[in-house]
């Protein structure tokens, strides 16, 4: 069936066909409709790519006894927190020692001042992030922590504290399916945002506008609406904030009122001309904050559409045209206005409709290069060190997996610029800016890498057991079925047929013609786990062909 | 731009080190007489290596026919025997011939461009297509697992730093080019592969012409293609591989539906194209041949005729064309198979998987000839008689390594882990000789018997070894390797060992004498 029937049968006259254009790209007309459709395989890892870091074997068997609406909701509701990162690090050349930190006890709750501590610190922290994210639990929630890192984007070598940037990474996970009105205000009285954008340092003599420019145009409004808010918005945004300082020592934030600006503030025309009361008093900032957030959230279509767009291109694809706009976007974003601006909904209806599971918004997200790091262990299954028994070794194979990210252009953690990643804001390009001349190259030489001769450190190595992943697909001897059951995990776009009888042939056959070979290869393997040739026949032959399925220009899709 | 154009407009005034040849030089500067002189013959003598793989397992008996023993040959496969009339000839050969519709090869072979080289394997075959195809893309022991091809590792020691790097100004080119979608097991090296694929001639054409495969007018169409795009845009040796090719507008006339032919096509116009790609490997399938190998009222034709015409008409028409373009000298090519196929015929008119199987090398500097004895067919033959082998597959690519590209010994014993047999098969003038050119072709003499034999327990093995390494051992009818008599360096001379068979069943026995080119196969029977 070609895409055009399947979509036709499957929405029957609710919605209108695509149109016939040979020159433009197809469009999708399904809006927020629950979907209602088959929820195998394909769905699974279609929800399971988009919303958790590669869908592995595990989670796909899990959600296959769940319905679609079971699996989205099990999906958004998280178990507890995860551990804090601990102490891998030595402290040679540190002037002084974090002695009271305990090897493989966790730092973050022990203030150091000195540089190198520090600076180990936040390279555990990174380890830990990325650690998160491959070992994570079957949720949305380390999908989400990136979401709102890249939206309230700071850069830990500007933040430098590794405590602060422990706390303010937490709280981004803490808070990632709550409130989002909260959340800014969290943010905004973060240590480690008051710290990257200089709020720490805005006071009533010398006003720093950086966070109240940030917080309006990056934040919540956005900078695409006419009306917009104003410089002397922003300017009288920054003196409302004034006062707000930090106590590393505590990692904590407070408010100095006699470094606060108590003279009224006023808003311009688009926030119908507000003015904020000016205040004194220990709690005078909090309820200043208050008052601005207040009228910022009164601006709730702009600030509903601004946030359910950002949403949309993390989970769907980028492009936004007029149907997508009424029948997706403007519903959720009056959703996320009814519900007080709880996110949840919002994600929870998204994930739930007929647009999600359309099958033109399969496969059209270019995976980011944490993902392509972190996807290719979660879904092959790689195995690493125990983060509680062999924490060293751990953090060790997290750090190879986010230098591989950060090589192809992603650090976690430090993201170009307070905007995020450019790949999820830069017209026109969006995604597309992950791929280029250096990038692509570099992907394929990081898959090649991790199932030819893995990484090794400390006697320890990451590596794809190609044959421990075919042993847990439904029917590996079969090699038709298993290059079916392969890109089932692996790819989420169509290998055509001919495509699939080249690769069995000339990989997983030798050249020969015959299915059965591959399949007595496969049996003497499992008759003999042992025998080393038996176990080298399929290796070299699964090797093979997961190389080559990885260096093919689908497997950067998802 | 031509590659000496390149090298001369690329090499800066500072010291560069070249690799002309195999020889590293230092250049300095494009205007040093030693330059110009290496710079007016690098393309002209870079060589290039031919693999060509015949998968499913060659019925090298039915391809080179013994003719001094036609009788227990036709005995042994009455429902596939060529007839001996219709055996093609060769030049001053009168005990071996090819299958009739190899008059490609026979043409070469007169022509002096054909090395026939006679059952080759291994001890201790291995029968199974995947294992046997392991083997000889490794090169290891029948019995020992070695993930690296030799290929590989032979580009792994001349390249060691290979892929950081490259391509550059030295190296410009892929080390080794697969035509085809998949890099094989032979050019992986230690720890990356060494070799690219060009996706089948007619991708590789598109890769030429820059078309890309057509993606659906989707958003993942759309991405897909955005991908392809950079993926095209950024083949490092995309750019290489389509100068070469547009550097060559004309060749000579291909077989069509022939692709192994198309496949040498390619190489044939990169090589003129002046690629230093030093190995190309090509490949063509169909020789599992169990049933049907023959036409049942014609042995001459039929399914095995046309693989074996595909295979010479291929091979000819790229030597041909070779000539044509002016690069004969610099290429040679060799063919293997997994493994050849029982002596005895099967009742489907086919043969199932056997052991040694010959070989061809062929090329202009190759030294023309038929290497070793026709094997041995007694007048009864079992299902389960096999052709033992004269020559170890690993001592061809050992041979070829150190004649045609002029490998160190010690470089040698790392990429084939061990000191093969070196048999004198191609000229190369600049590699150092070695001594070998008239080694080979000692008909006559008897390098090894046995006495008594038949025996019943013990029999004394003499041989006589001109020195140097020198092995001697027993290997059954499978082909299995069960007893090493002598293996190691010996002065010039006669030696005796004994061969006790204790504990071991009556039946025929082979005592295989191997000492520099020259080997030796005798049989021997154990009663009771």
């Amino acid at each position: 069936m070609n895409r055009r029937d399947f979509l036709t049968a499957r929405r029957k006259a609710t919605h209108r066909p695509a149109p016939a254009s040979p020159h433009q790209t197809a469009r999708t007309f399904s809006g927020l409709t629950p979907y209602s459709g088959p929820f195998g395989t394909e769905e699974i890892v279609h929800l399971l790519k988009r919303t958790m870091f590669g869908a592995s074997l595990d989670d796909i068997a899990y959600f296959r006894t769940r319905t679609m609406d079971q699996a989205v909701d099990e999906l958004l509701n998280p178990a507890g927190l995860p551990a804090p990162p601990v102490k891998d690090y030595d402290t040679t050349g540190a002037a002084v020692p974090d002695t009271a930190v305990a090897p493989g006890a966790t730092w973050v709750n022990d203030y150091s001042s000195d540089g190198t501590i520090q600076s180990r610190r936040r390279a555990s922290f990174k380890k830990w992030g990325i650690g998160l994210m491959i070992n994570q639990d079957r949720s949305i929630r380390e999908k989400m922590t990136m979401f709102w890192h890249n939206h309230f984007a700071t850069e830990a070598a500007e933040i430098n504290d590794p405590q602060v940037l422990y706390k303010h990474h937490s709280l981004l996970r803490a808070q990632s399916l709550g409130n989002f009105k909260a959340l800014v205000k969290s943010v905004t009285l973060d240590p480690g945002m008051l710290r990257y954008l200089n709020g720490y340092l805005n006071s009533k003599v010398a006003p720093d506008e950086n966070y109240s420019r940030e917080l309006q145009e990056l934040f919540t409004l956005g900078k695409e609406n006419n009306p917009n808010y104003t410089e002397d918005d922003v300017m009288a945004a920054a003196r409302v904030l004034t006062g707000w300082r930090i106590n590393f020592a505590t990692t904590s934030t407070y408010y100095d009122n006699a470094r606060h600006d108590i003279a009224n503030k006023q808003f311009s025309s688009f926030f119908g001309n507000t003015v904020i009361t000016g205040r004194t008093g220990p709690t005078a900032g909090d309820a200043e904050l208050d008052d601005l957030l207040n009228m910022i959230f009164a601006k709730n279509i702009e600030v509903s559409q601004f946030i359910v767009k950002k949403i949309y291109r993390w989970f769907c694809y980028y492009t936004i045209d007029a149907t997508a706009q009424a029948t997706v976007i403007d519903p959720l974003a009056l959703l996320f206005r009814n519900s007080n601006w709880d996110i949840k909904p919002v994600i929870s209806t998204l994930l739930k409709s007929d647009h999600f599971f359309d099958a033109l918004n399969r496969g059209c997200i270019i995976k980011s290069p944490i993902e392509i790091a972190v996807k290719l262990c979660r879904e092959y299954g790689v195995v690493f060190p125990d983060t509680s028994t062999e924490y060293v070794d751990a953090y060790n194979m997290f750090e190879y997996i986010r230098a591989q990210a950060t090589n192809l252009n992603q650090n976690f953690a430090d993201p170009p610029s307070v905007s995020g990643w450019p790949s999820y804001y830069q017209e026109p390009q969006f995604y597309e800016l992950w791929i280029n001349s250096d990038t692509l190259p570099k992907r394929n030489r990081f898959t090649d890498t991790m199932v030819t001769t893995g990484y090794t450190r400390n006697g320890k190595t990451i590596k794809i057991d190609v044959v421990a992943f075919a042993k847990r697909l439904p029917n590996p001897a079969d090699p038709n079925v298993l290059i079916t059951d392969s890109l089932a995990v692996l790819y989420r776009v169509p290998l055509s047929q001919a495509a699939r009888d080249v690769v069995k042939t000339n990989i997983l056959l030798s050249g020969q013609t015959q299915d059965y070979y591959w399949t007595n290869a496969w049996n003497a393997h499992l008759a003999n786990p042992t025998d080393p040739m038996a176990l080298q026949t399929v290796t070299t032959r699964l090797r093979d062909l997961y190389k080559y399925f990885m260096n093919l220009a689908e497997y950067q899709l998802a | 731009m031509k590659r000496r154009d390149f090298l001369r407009n690329t090499i800066p005034a500072t010291i560069l080190p070249v690799i002309v040849g195999g020889l590293s030089v230092k250049a300095y500067g494009a205007e040093s007489p030693l330059v110009q002189a290496l710079m007016g013959t690098t393309t002209d003598t870079d060589k290039v290596l031919v693999l060509i793989q015949l998968n499913g397992g060659n019925d090298g008996l039915n391809m080179v026919i013994p003719i001094d023993i036609y009788g227990n040959y036709y005995n042994a496969r009455q429902n596939i025997a060529i007839p001996q009339n219709r055996v093609l000839t060769l030049n001053g050969n009168d005990k071996t011939g090819l299958h009739p519709s190899m008059t490609g090869l026979q043409t070469l072979y007169n022509e002096g461009k054909l090395a026939v080289i006679q059952a080759v394997g291994y001890p201790s075959p291995n029968f199974s297509h995947f294992r046997a195809t392991d083997i000889w893309m490794s090169a290891s022991d029948s019995n020992k697992v070695v993930n690296t091809g030799w290929a590989g590792r032979y580009l792994g020691v001349e390249y060691p730093n290979f892929p950081n790097g490259y391509p550059n100004a030295a190296v410009p080119d892929p080390l080794a080019i697969q035509i085809g979608s998949i890099t094989s097991l032979a050019l992986q090296g230690p720890s990356v592969n060494m070799g690219m694929s060009i996706t089948d001639p007619t991708n590789f054409y598109n890769l030429i012409d820059g078309v890309i495969d057509p993606a659906p007018d989707t958003p993942w169409g759309k991405e897909l293609k955005y991908i392809r795009l950079v993926a095209q845009q950024t083949q490092q040796y995309a750019q290489v591989i389509k100068n070469a090719a547009a550097a060559v507008p004309t060749q000579g006339a291909y077989p069509s539906g022939n692709d192994l032919a198309a496949q040498l096509k390619v190489v044939a116009r990169l090589i003129k194209g002046g690629l230093k790609t030093r190995v190309y490997m090509v490949s063509t399938g169909g020789f599992d041949t169990h049933s049907a190998q023959t036409d049942t009222a014609d042995t001459t034709i039929g399914n095995h005729a046309n693989l074996l015409a595909r295979v010479s008409n291929a091979i000819k028409a790229f030597m041909d064309d070779v000539k044509a373009l002016g690069v004969e000298d610099r290429v040679i090519g060799m063919t293997f198979s997994e493994f050849g196929r029982r002596i005895k015929s099967n009742s489907s008119v086919g043969t199932d998987h056997g052991a040694a199987a010959p070989v061809f090398v062929f090329g202009k500097n190759v030294r023309s000839g038929v290497y070793g004895n026709n094997p041995a067919i007694a007048g009864t033959v079992s299902v389960n008689d096999n052709i033992p082998f004269q020559y170890d597959f690993r001592s061809i690519y050992a041979s070829i390594l150190s004649q045609w590209f002029c490998v160190k010994t010690t470089d040698l014993e790392t990429i084939m882990f061990k000191n093969f047999q070196n048999i004198p098969l191609c000229v190369n003038g600049a590699c150092s000789t070695t001594g070998l050119d008239d080694v080979y072709r000692n008909a006559g003499d008897q390098l090894i018997v046995n006495y008594p034999n038949p025996f019943v327990e013990s029999t004394k093995i003499t041989f006589k070894t001109s020195g140097g390494h020198t092995l001697v051992h027993i290997i059954d009818t499978l082909g299995r390797s069960i007893k090493t008599l002598a293996d190691k360096e010996y002065a010039p001379g006669v030696y005796n060992v004994d061969f006790n068979s204790y504990g071991l069943p009556p039946g025929v026995y082979y005592a295989r004498f191997q000492n520099g080119a020259i080997q030796q196969v005798r049989s021997m029977l154990k009663v009771r």
